[in-house]
């Protein structure tokens, strides 16, 4: 955990009028990771982008890129990054090549950087074959490609993905989210999604945001193989609930449908074995087993449905 | 370097577009239909006592009557400059790249200089193409050329700064539309006697500096007022667009 900090955001907030867009959120991106923001919509992740991206002014709060304020020394700071916002910032009466050599241009490369800059850029976004053509007519997916290539042209050690997979089809959000995965071998990746499968695929580090506030911050493998907290168990000839729950290990128990339970468990303890040589014994006529782990859907359902507390972390 | 960057992508894309193609074609045909008129208008009947020349009547009134026509083309060409950028969220490129406000600015408005520039040159080839049939005053036709210029510059910052306040192109174009006859026409207020400071009111408008070099007259002041309403707008752009980050 001690790599470079490549973003540092603190106490960032953000007013509309008399409406709290963003509150009090701080953020830190190490060099190497992915991080996911994730949040429902309108829970201010676009604005907490914005700002970190300088072309939104905090009303509170500071951003730092590389040790650069934002405030101080915007052009410094935003040299550093790359930023692809919702909606692909693309002229449509441009072709490709035309375009990524202004957006090269935009970012102080010339001459034969900037050529160089355009070629590897599209290479890295499978762009190679619509350099020629008018950015108006491709597809949805091309133009959220291009808008990629836009991000990472001047080679930025940051950069800043706001919901890159909203509007496209499943192949393509698939390429996307491979075309992510890719950069983030060399750069250091936002993302921001209101998708879970897409932050589990392709994040290291996840940070919840509901209601403009951070609620979870946590590296995405603390999600996975963190053992489990309930049991899911499915009986042709289910006996009274009390025999369920003498069972050791299991402190509670929910039914699901009329052959099926969900059992809590004890800290620590798994039942699964038990649970099996009772049913066995007992002819309960076991169909169905398996352990339940909390899931990142369920971290996410529970802080952002209800009033919940601060982040503790 | 920045500002050049982003005037070369915003000229190529004026001239991407089927607008100033059109509005090239449109003014080239009116005025050329003036010019002609004037021309001969000017051989059948030439003003008694040589006083004036070709160049004083066919250049000055193929200016003057420019001068109406750019009125109402330089808003159509300014009102794309932020509204439509805004509308499609290609702004969000230019704000997020390591450019400054100013070097933004600064980089549309000469790319609408360009189109200015050529514009000018197409205006400038009629009473040009006079040149081996007759003497002409090349000096008041440079002066009338200046003035234009100038008139249009302070047009594209004004219609500049009004594409910035909104996102929808269409109310940029009646806006700034507005805002220029609104500024040309303050000189009315100078013919009523009864209100005070006439002739300050004479002294904004936009028209009564052009007359004096349609005329040939060159005199600083005038250069400086257009100069000084185009830097007034210019500002006012970049500090609306650094109000819109906060």
């Amino acid at each position: 955990m001690d790599s470079e900090i490549l973003i540092e955001a603190r106490g960032l907030s953000r007013r509309y009028g008399p409406q709290l867009a963003v509150e009090d959120l701080s953020l830190t991106l190490r060099k190497g990771e992915v991080l996911g923001l994730l949040g429902p919509n309108g829970a201010g992740k676009s604005t907490t982008m914005k700002m970190l991206t300088g072309t939104l002014a905090p009303s509170a709060g500071s951003v730092t890129i590389k040790g650069v304020s934002m405030a101080e020394d915007p052009k410094a700071a935003k040299q550093a990054l790359g930023y692809l916002p919702e909606q692909p910032p693309v002229y449509g009466e441009l072709t490709v090549d035309e375009y990524l050599d202004f957006a090269a241009g935009l970012h102080g490369l010339r001459g034969k950087a900037r050529a160089d800059a355009v070629v590897s850029a599209k290479a890295d976004c499978g762009l190679e074959a619509v350099g020629g053509r008018l950015i108006a007519n491709l597809s949805k997916g091309y133009q959220q490609r291009v808008g990629l290539a836009q991000a990472i042209i001047h080679r930025p050690p940051v950069i800043i993905l706001d919901e890159p997979t909203v509007g496209l089809d499943p192949i393509q959000i698939r390429e996307i989210r491979s075309l992510i995965a890719a950069l983030g071998r060399n750069h250091s990746v936002i993302l921001s999604s209101h998708i879970l499968p897409e932050i589990q695929a392709v994040c290291s580090r996840v940070m919840i945001i509901a209601r403009g506030r951070a609620v979870y911050d946590q590296p995405v493998s603390a999600t996975a193989g963190d053992g489990f907290d309930a049991v899911e168990v499915g009986l042709k000839r289910p006996p009274a609930d009390s025999a369920l729950t003498a069972i050791a290990g299991i402190s509670g128990l929910r039914r699901l449908d009329a052959h099926r339970f969900e059992l809590q468990c004890q800290r620590g303890e798994d039942p699964r074995e038990a649970l099996a040589a009772a049913a066995a014994a007992q002819d309960w006529g076991l169909f169905e087993l398996h352990a339940r782990s909390r899931t990142l859907e369920d971290i996410f359902v529970s802080l952002t449905s209800s009033d919940s507390p601060r982040m503790a972390a | 370097m920045n500002t050049l960057t982003i005037a070369r992508a915003e000229l190529r894309r004026i001239f991407l577009s089927p607008l100033a193609w059109a509005v090239l074609a449109v003014l080239q045909l009116l005025l050329g239909f003036v010019f002609v008129n004037v021309l001969f208008e000017f051989i059948t009947n030439p003003y008694p006592g040589e006083q004036f020349g070709a160049a004083d009547v066919v250049a000055g009134q193929v200016f003057g009557f420019a001068t109406i026509l750019v009125l109402l083309i330089m808003p159509l060409m300014t009102m794309r400059l932020f509204a439509e950028e805004r509308k499609s969220g290609t702004l969000t490129l230019l704000l997020s790249a390591p450019v400054s406000l100013v070097e933004i600015v600064l980089g549309k408005f000469l790319g609408v200089l360009g189109f200015i520039g050529a514009l000018l040159a197409l205006l400038a080839l009629m009473p040009l193409s006079l040149l081996h049939a007759t003497n002409l005053d090349l000096g008041r036709i440079a002066a009338g050329l200046l003035g234009l210029a100038l008139l249009m510059s302070a047009f594209a910052a004004a219609g500049l700064f009004v594409s910035s306040l909104t996102r929808e192109p269409t109310i940029a174009a009646v806006g700034s539309f507005g805002l220029l006859l609104l500024v040309w026409l303050i000189n009315i207020l100078s013919f009523n006697d009864s209100i005070p400071f006439g002739e300050v009111f004479s002294y904004l408008s936009l028209i009564d500096h052009y007359e004096n070099l349609r005329r040939g007259v060159f005199d600083t002041a005038d250069v400086v007022y257009y100069l000084l309403f185009t830097a007034l707008f210019l500002g006012l752009t970049v500090q609306r667009l650094d109000l819109e980050r906060q």
